[in-house]
């Protein structure tokens, strides 16, 4: 039996079929888990996508972590499970608390819809095992609110522990500026202590076929995958 | 009784509040001199079943620390019309 990751939609998601694309392309069983379900449904892991869940009133993911899903989602980060908050999935972690810190608006008051380059920082994910450290991928941006902050704590826990999971970086060559929303150390995504709760703003997801020019965020999926190998076999 | 809430959620100082910022370099434009501090935040209305002022206060309060604002970012400020 292949590795199942769920993939919740809540309302207003809008990347849940990239997503399950992504997945299904790197050889995983992937489907749509609605956010009033109560279960994850027999999931190795879990994708919070993308989208504006509830029209991100009051702040982006503020309303969808207490959606009915949820509950399931926290079990199952605590039992070690993977979980992968993508853009709005990130948000939404963040705001649940399974991450620390909070992504604000962007300093430069734009949306930032374009490719960034993010270097890899940390390997030993289950979202990253399968870049070079320090590697640099060219992935797109589409985001309102992607400035991470924190507190100087745990910004320097952060750091220290090897949390840091990708950071904008400049490259030779391109004019925009590097990080496309002010957040503290150029940090564009994070994972938790115990490295199976990831989120980043960028979206692998949606550049992760030749077809559409490049592959860059194919292996995020990859990796997630051979993570994932025998736990439901 | 029903309490009419008003409920204040600021952007905690030291963190980059970008809308602020431009208002400000706008005020400042407009000529208003010595103009600093401008952050902008949320004015959210409630009207809540209570007993008193005082659990009206106290059931704000538990709503701005659950959901209305971010203690990673916001501060808040509860009143309550008597």
């Amino acid at each position: 039996m292949n590795d199942r990751v769920a993939v919740v939609r809540f309302p207003g998601t809008n990347c849940e079929a990239e997503s399950l694309a992504a997945v299904r392309r790197a050889g995983g069983e992937a489907f749509v888990l609605d956010y009033r379900a109560r279960s994850l449904d027999g999931a190795d892991a879990v994708i919070l996508p993308g989208g504006f869940s509830y029209g991100d009133s009051l702040r982006s993911g503020a309303i969808a972590r207490f959606a009915p899903i949820m509950d399931a989602v926290r079990t199952h980060a605590a039992e070690g499970g993977v979980v992968v908050g993508i853009c709005n999935g990130f948000q939404i972690v963040c705001e649940a608390g399974l991450l620390p810190g909070a992504l604000m608006r962007n300093a430069q008051q734009r949306f930032a819809s374009r490719p960034v380059d993010v270097r890899i920082e940390r390997t030993t994910t289950p979202c990253t095992s399968h870049f070079a450290p320090g590697e640099v991928i060219r992935v797109p941006v589409a985001h309102g609110e992607g400035r991470y902050v924190a507190d100087p704590g745990t910004l320097a826990e952060l750091e220290q522990d090897g949390q840091v999971l990708m950071r904008y970086v400049a490259v030779d060559g391109t004019d925009a500026p590097h990080n496309p929303n002010g957040s503290t150390s150029d940090i564009a995504g994070i994972c938790n202590a115990a490295g199976n709760v990831m989120g980043f703003m960028p979206h692998p997801e949606r550049l992760a076929d030749e077809a559409l020019g490049s592959s860059a965020g194919h292996r995020i999926f990859t990796s997630l995958l051979s993570s994932l190998t025998g736990v439901s076999q | 009784m029903t309490y009419h809430v008003h409920v204040r959620i600021i952007p905690r100082s030291g963190l980059l509040d970008p809308q602020g910022q431009a208002v400000e370099h706008a005020l400042g434009s407009l000529g208003f001199t010595g103009v600093r501090g401008v952050r902008i935040g949320k004015a959210i209305e409630i009207d809540v079943e209570a007993a008193s002022v005082h659990d009206a206060r106290a059931v704000a309060r538990t709503m701005c620390e659950r959901l209305l604002a971010n203690p990673v970012t916001e501060d808040f400020l509860v009143e309550v019309d008597e």
